[in-house]
């Protein structure tokens, strides 16, 4: 019926939107002590560009890039650095991070407006985008301004902005498109403009029909951006399944959306990418939904990057009794957190707490009866069957043969799996232990 | 420097967090009850004894696995469901006049051995209850093979004569199914007694029939049958390539006058095809798991049954079909995979 999706696999978890798709995004005063990592992006993480003791701006750089594939980091309040020690993150491994106390007073480096930013020359806006540090704000934080800076042979004729935000109980990418529309529009604008492409899209899954309606009214001053609305079916935000549904070309295995001349950018990262060339304002906050059953007041929160997750939950009214997992991200693709003393990063698009109702222990799994529903939910088409077969007898070389690394973990198959089997923690092992 | 990490009741797992309802024991129950119109209607066409044979095989089969389980020291999995289908499955495909002891020998056969000698739920190459059921038709066949007419046991004005045969069958016209009749006496005295052709189809349809407990009532078969394909329970692929396959042949091969002149209609609804199709052929464990083999599989079990039917000794040809097609269903697993997105073919 008209809306756009991709072929095979898909599940269609309950979305557990409306704790927070209604809410306004609110500002989060900046907490006493920021925590900010240096490595808040995939690729090399960052050298640190200041001392303990020393006084440090909003919008000051900390964190300066030490490789191609990386992202400068910026303070996000002004105030004195105390230290820079190792600090866990939401994956729980250590990363070096900026320790800063915040003075209140939000001194920040003057930061000169372009209004005419958009006849500037693309080499310009890269460099804006790129100094402001901006990365893949969906999660995978991947530097944008690599993103943008496709090999010459691989040319580029479509730029796709994922508003589809597939994830269950996330809103922040929703908020963002009622609110700030024209602007999330210019961004993507400047991503046409720097990679010098014609067709723009922006796909939104059906089930933020206001957020449809806003950024269609809103398009309508924008020459060949188009607005879609896509089928709700998780993981319709997934990068390769977005660009089958939108212009129907697949991504071959193994490759990038740059193979099939698509550049794909989430919702929050076209907006920085607005701040970024217009205002050269760093990336320094980020929306967070925080929601799910256990927090008392779920909230979408404009963060400021370093904030503790715990200062974040005690602004929504502190968890409720009986949390049994807090996760960092999406309940499909998330991180569970051992602690809340992690600090909020670029990539932080949601907290979700859940309670013990409707979790499943890993530990009470049976044996696969070869049902077929995994296979049937994989968008990729895979077997993931076989790969919790042989992962569970240790053979997992032979996991190869049906094509493991293809599996991008979207944690489908195991979502339907009704012997509750651990598929994507035993990919997750078998990709370790086979690329060795 | 030293983070001292809080302590913290948080669950930590790998993603993803949140997952279906569905569980093996719900799928497995599910299944039981989508049954239940067929072994309702073996029990207005057969009398109570019908509840009696099942009964045993059920009782046998969850005695087998608690049995198995507990010599093993493995957990017992008698709650799952998964033996008690296996149970009612063979229940099902038994003539209503079997000695007591041929529903328990067998359904040890179907869930002590073919199922948890292999490894338990999952881990079995053949289906339980046609191994089962296989068991018995070689071992006692002259009991697995006398039918009796339908419809004499259970009259409402006489419920005395739905009970009086419960213990021990006693006597009841001997019939023969339509396919034992087919086979030995050819098709014009398949349609003997019918007024009309149709007439015929009506009662297979109803299952008003001579065979096993559960397997003559076409309409029984398709109401669960539907229930779990509306449910996403079953795919559709396994029995309607194995429907399709068996119409087509037996029309072409089937026939007296040479071919294309067989009784696709005839064959399509008899005997133990609608059963087979829907409920034992499409059992998880033992058919393949991606859609395309299961297509392959269903024509593989077609080929089988109507060669079986119109060529070799036995009248009825489902059962071996789906068991030599069950030591396929890894093969075509491992040969007809899915295609990869974003690889191309051949590749
Ligand atoms: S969904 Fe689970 S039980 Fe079903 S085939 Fe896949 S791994 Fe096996
Ligand atoms: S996690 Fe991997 S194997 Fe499982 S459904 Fe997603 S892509 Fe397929």
């Amino acid at each position: 019926m008209g809306l756009l999706t991709f072929s095979v696999g898909g599940i269609h978890p309950n979305d557990n939107k409306l704790y927070t798709a209604n809410l306004p995004i609110e500002n989060l005063k900046a907490p006493k002590q920021l925590v900010i990592p240096l490595s808040q992006h995939a690729g090399a993480p960052c050298k640190p560009v200041v001392e303990p003791g020393q006084r440090v701006f909003m919008y000051s750089k900390i964190g300066e890039p030490t490789a191609f594939v990386s992202a400068s980091v910026h303070s996000s309040v002004s105030g004195k650095v105390i230290e820079i020690r190792n600090h866990p993150s939401s994956t729980g491994r250590m990363v070096l991070s900026v320790v800063i106390e915040n003075d209140g007073k939000d001194e920040a480096v003057e930061l000169e407006e372009d209004e005419d930013y958009i006849n500037k020359e693309p080499d310009v806006l890269k460099e804006r985008i790129k100094q402001a540090g901006i990365v893949g704000m969906g999660g995978a934080t991947f530097p944008t301004s690599v993103k943008l800076s496709p090999p010459k042979e691989k040319p580029i004729d479509s730029i796709i902005i994922n508003g589809a935000e597939c994830e269950p109980y996330l809103t922040a990418d929703h908020r963002m498109m009622v609110e700030k529309p024209i602007e999330v529009l210019e961004g993507l604008r400047v991503l046409m403009k720097v990679l010098g492409v014609a067709n723009g899209y922006v796909g939104i899954e059906n089930n933020k029909k206001d957020a449809i309606k806003y950024m269609v009214s809103a398009c309508a001053g924008f020459e060949g951006i188009k607005v879609l609305p896509l089928k709700v079916k998780y993981p319709q935000g997934a990068e390769k399944m977005l660009i089958k549904s939108i212009l129907n070309r697949e991504v071959p295995a193994g490759g990038l959306p740059m193979d099939v001349r698509v550049v794909v950018q989430n919702v929050g990262t076209a907006y920085a990418i607005y701040e970024a060339v217009r205002y050269n304002r760093p990336v320094v906050e980020r929306v967070v939904s925080v929601t799910g059953a256990g927090i008392k007041n779920p909230k979408n929160l404009k963060v400021r990057i370093g904030t503790q997750i715990k200062d974040v939950i005690d602004y929504c009214g502190g968890v409720k009794a009986g949390v049994s997992k807090v996760i960092a991200g999406g309940p499909m693709m998330g991180f569970a957190l051992y602690s809340t003393d992690i600090p909020v990063t670029k990539g932080t698009s949601g907290i979700v707490a859940l309670v013990e109702q409707g979790l499943t222990h890993y530990e009470k799994y049976r044996a696969c009866i070869r049902c077929g529903r995994c296979i049937e939910a994989c968008p990729m088409g895979l077997m993931p069957q076989m790969f919790s077969v042989y992962v569970e007898r240790g053979f997992y070389e032979d996991c190869k043969d049906y094509n493991l690394f293809d599996c991008f973990e979207c944690g489908s198959c195991t979502y339907v799996c009704p012997a509750k089997r651990p598929i994507v923690q035993q990919i997750r092992l078998a990709k370790t232990l086979v690329k060795r | 420097m030293e983070i001292k990490r809080k302590e913290s009741d948080f669950i930590v797992t790998v993603s993803p967090h949140v997952r279906s309802v569905e569980t093996v024991p719900r799928i497995m129950w599910t299944v039981v009850v989508s049954l239940l119109p067929a072994l309702l209607c073996g029990v207005y066409f057969f009398g109570l004894r019908v509840i009696f044979v099942t009964a045993l095989c059920i009782v046998g089969a969850l005695f087998s696995e608690w049995f198995v389980e507990k010599l093993a020291g493995k957990p017992i999995t008698i709650g799952d469901g998964s033996a008690f289908l296996s149970g009612l499955l063979l229940g099902l495909t038994m003539p209503v006049t079997v000695p007591f002891y041929i529903p328990l020998i067998s359904s040890f056969i179907a869930v002590g051995i073919t199922k948890q000698i292999f490894g338990g739920i999952g881990y079995n190459i053949f289906n339980p209850a046609l191994i089962g059921r296989a068991f018995a038709l070689i071992t006692w066949p002259r009991a697995m093979t006398s039918w009796v007419e339908p419809s004499k046991m259970f009259d409402l004005n006489n419920i005395g004569a739905a009970f009086s045969n419960i213990g021990m069958w006693l006597d009841g016209k001997t019939s023969a199914t339509p396919l034992g009749i087919l086979k030995l006496e050819g098709i014009a005295k398949v349609f003997e007694p019918y007024a009309a052709k149709a007439d015929l189809y009506m009662n297979l349809l109803i299952g008003q029939r001579a065979g096993s407990i559960g397997e003559t009532s076409v309409i029984a078969i398709l109401i669960g049958a539907l229930f779990l394909m509306l449910r996403r329970y079953i795919s559709w692929h396994i029995p309607v390539s194995y429907l399709a396959t068996v119409g087509l042949f037996s029309w072409i091969l089937g026939g007296k006058e040479g071919l294309f002149t067989g009784d696709a209609l005839l064959h399509v609804l008899s005997g133990g095809l609608m059963l087979g199709a829907f409920f034992m052929a499409t059992d998880y464990v033992t058919s393949p798991s991606v859609k395309k083999g299961r297509l392959v599989f269903g024509f593989g079990c077609g080929i089988l049954t109507v060669l079986i039917r119109l060529k070799a000794g036995y009248p009825e040809g489902v059962m071996f079909a789906i068991l030599i097609m069950n030591c396929f269903a890894p093969l075509i697993d491992r040969n007809l995979k899915q295609k990869v997105f974003g690889l191309r073919k051949g590749k």
